[in-house]
């Protein structure tokens, strides 16, 4: 396969449009996904090579990361390329590379704090740095995927991944718990998401998202019950893979339960993933019907929004807290959907990528700052960390008003709640009530972030507190560039928000009308 | 009424319903559950091919497919998962010339596969005329299944394989995991 992606890189030019139906242009087209896949199977025959071995397992991790980076190589090369591609099962656009970023960035960030913990922890298994490869590759799939059955096979591949990394730290009750969990209510969504997909086919005699969308629109169906009963199960479908209220429940216990690494990995590249498919799917096949799922997208919003923020106040075990807080944020994403207009990529990358950089941090500090005996996930392990550790205080200090969304200190955090608000009102169909909604729940998140910010800075330390660890190299560097990266890009964030915006646009599936099949069943 | 069949025919028809019942034999016989696996196996390619005989292509197809490579492959999975196998009983290769036998079948089987990708004989070769009756090509219910399986849903159906990989490393990931920890 790489031998064909090879001969199709000499073929193609920059610009072109891709004809999928032809082997080395399918090759070509997920070239990403194909450097990534080679890689992770070069990985675990690295893995197995050697017997187990925390030094083995460093080794692997760093591999993986290599890998990880040449597959970001690659989707950087192709968004620099800017093919497009002909009808087929999957998308050649910038949505796809830009959200394929995020999950790279996300993957690097997840593999090289896991060397810290699983050092930490005692875990020496090489194969939880293959997983996370090979679940970026469904995720990848997920945020290119113009099939249904396509986009199924993504979903799955990242969840089985993931389910074995939840119950990774075999000595945990809580791991164990957190994994079951997540396996039973992940395999509960998927026969949602399945029992949606045959209906939509049923309904409409195609799984591809352009022809689904071309014949919703060509053949106004949206009185067929069949079609609306397959939109909705989709709908609650990826409502549990997105942790939207009310089918967030699994959340905080799996993001509790899993080894700390793999929640900020949860938290940021799964929820984005799931969040790229959903977004392709509502606006590319049921674009057409917006009249139709806007009402139970605009509930799920506020719901979502209201729920996260509100339970997040009485946390007081921090990954808990962070886990409801990615659910508040679950719900600020879902305005920018409900408004549903081309520019809502645009936004939703932008703020995918503050949210990713922030939280990533946020559980970099919790876990520098853990020892084996003490994880130090409670806010009271925190009290007074400006007296200890100030350089790591203020990086937390950062990402919690980056979530927030707290202007210039915030860095990028401010413009993403802004191009979100922007674009729930700049919309055909502008949301004002969700726009308040989404104010007033950032004012009930301050009660949580900015309490997190008052312990670290105003709180004594306590006397009898265990001395804090030697912060890891490798959280050390996740944590600075992090920091960094959200500061920078908080003062000048014209290039993302290029990047965000460029080529990004979804648009609602319109194929030639002459070319138009005619369903099955009608 | 039918043409009956020649003897090429009859000679196959005895030699796999031979095999598939020696096999089957086999089976129950073994004392290691891996051994009788592979000759369960055994039994389920001898199936194939007497229904394939029979013009069922597609039953012969998924025989082979679902029960001996998908299921059976699963059980032996489970069975080396919980190591039910005894290690003494299995002829594992062992030694410099067994490496080097198991190297060079290795090396034999990428030359073949590297020689079949840049031959471009598919679209020369006829294919072959019915063996039983003669007459026109037929390639039975498979096409069917292969000529969308192999073009509009080529990706899926890789991305499937991907899916079975990442499914087969977690079960051993989770799986051995207990016995290092615990002791």
């Amino acid at each position: 396969m790489r031998l064909l992606a090879l001969a199709g890189f000499a073929q193609v030019e920059a610009g072109r449009t891709l004809d999928l139906s032809d082997p080395a242009s399918l090759s070509f087209a997920i070239m990403p996904e194909l450097v990534l896949c080679a890689g992770a199977m070069v990985m675990l025959l690295v893995a197995a090579w050697r017997p187990e071995g925390a030094a083995h397992s460093r080794r692997v991790a760093l591999g993986s990361m290599v890998v990880a980076l040449l597959s970001l190589v690659a989707v950087l090369f192709m968004q620099w390329q800017g093919h497009a591609a002909g009808p087929g099962p999957i998308a050649v656009d910038g949505f796809r590379w830009s959200s394929d970023v995020v999950f790279l960035l996300a993957t690097v960030i997840a593999i090289g704090l896991s060397m810290d913990y699983n050092t930490r922890e005692g875990i020496n298994a090489p194969e939880s740095h293959v997983l996370v490869l090979l679940a970026t590759v469904g995720m990848m799939v997920m945020a290119g995927a113009r099939d249904l059955m396509v986009l199924f096979l993504g979903i799955e591949t990242m969840s089985v991944a993931v389910y074995v990394l939840v119950g990774m730290n075999r000595r945990s009750a809580r791991s164990a718990e957190g994994a079951l969990k997540y396996f039973l209510l992940g395999a509960f969504s998927t026969a949602f998401l399945l029992y949606g997909i045959a209906l939509v086919f049923g309904a409409t005699g195609s799984t591809n998202l352009s022809v689904i969308g071309g014949r919703i629109g060509a053949l106004s169906m949206g009185d067929s019950p069949m079609l609306l009963v397959g939109i909705a199960l989709l709908l609650v479908g990826f409502a549990f893979k997105l942790a939207a209220a009310p089918f967030h429940m699994w959340a905080p216990d799996v993001y509790e339960g899993a080894p700390t690494p793999i929640t900020a990995y949860m938290a940021a590249a799964v929820k984005a993933a799931a969040f790229a498919a959903f977004l392709r799917v509502f606006i590319e096949a049921f674009g057409h019907l917006y009249e139709s799922w806007h009402a139970a997208m605009w509930w799920l919003a506020a719901l979502t929004m209201f729920a996260g923020n509100l339970i997040a106040l009485q946390q007081r075990n921090l990954k808990r807290m962070l886990a409801y807080s990615s659910i508040g944020h679950t719900g600020f994403l879902l305005v920018a959907a409900t408004a549903a207009t081309s520019q809502v990529a645009g936004a939703f990358l932008f703020y995918l990528l503050a949210y990713t950089l922030a939280t990533m941090g946020a559980f970099a500090v919790i876990i520098a700052l853990g020892t084996g005996e003490h994880p130090r996930e409670r806010v009271e392990d925190y009290h007074g960390l400006w007296t200890e550790k100030p350089g790591i205080a203020i990086a937390m200090a950062v990402f919690m008003l980056a979530m927030l969304g707290f202007p210039v200190f915030g860095g990028m955090g401010f413009f993403a709640k802004w191009y979100v608000l922007q674009a729930a009102l700049d919309a055909a169909a502008p949301q004002f009530r969700l726009a308040i909604m989404l104010v007033l729940a950032t004012t009930i998140s301050a009660g949580y972030y900015l309490y997190v910010v008052m312990v670290m800075f105003m709180k004594p330390r306590p006397e009898q507190a265990t001395p804090l660890p030697v912060v890891g190299v490798m959280s050390r560097a996740v944590i600075y560039a992090a920091v960094v990266v959200l500061l920078a890009f908080g003062v000048f964030p014209d290039p993302v928000v290029r990047w965000s915006r460029n080529g990004t646009e979804l648009r609602p599936a319109m194929p030639p009308a002459a070319a138009l099949p005619v369903p099955l069943g009608r | 009424m039918p043409p009956s069949p020649g003897l090429f025919y009859q000679v196959h028809f005895y030699l796999f319903g031979l095999l598939a019942i020696a096999s089957a034999l086999a089976f129950v016989t073994r004392k290691s559950p891996i051994a009788a696996a592979l000759w369960l196996v055994s039994v389920m390619f001898n199936l194939a091919a007497l229904y394939v005989m029979m013009d069922a292509h597609f039953v012969g197809a998924i025989q082979v497919l679902v029960y001996a490579g998908a299921i059976m492959v699963v059980f032996l999975f489970v069975v080396m998962l919980l190591n039910l196998g005894h290690a003494d009983e299995l002829s594992d290769i062992r030694g410099t010339w067994g490496r080097i036998a198991a190297g060079a079948v290795g090396l034999a089987l990428l030359a073949q596969i590297m020689a079949m990708s840049r031959t471009r004989f598919l679209s020369v070769l006829q294919p072959p005329t019915n063996p039983v009756f003669g007459g026109p090509p037929d390639r039975g219910a498979i096409g069917t299944v292969a000529q969308p399986l192999f073009t509009e849903h080529l990706l899926a159906f890789e991305l499937t394989s991907i899916l079975l990989l990442t499914a087969i490393v977690g079960a051993v990931a989770v799986g051995k995991r207990k016995g290092a920890n615990d002791t």
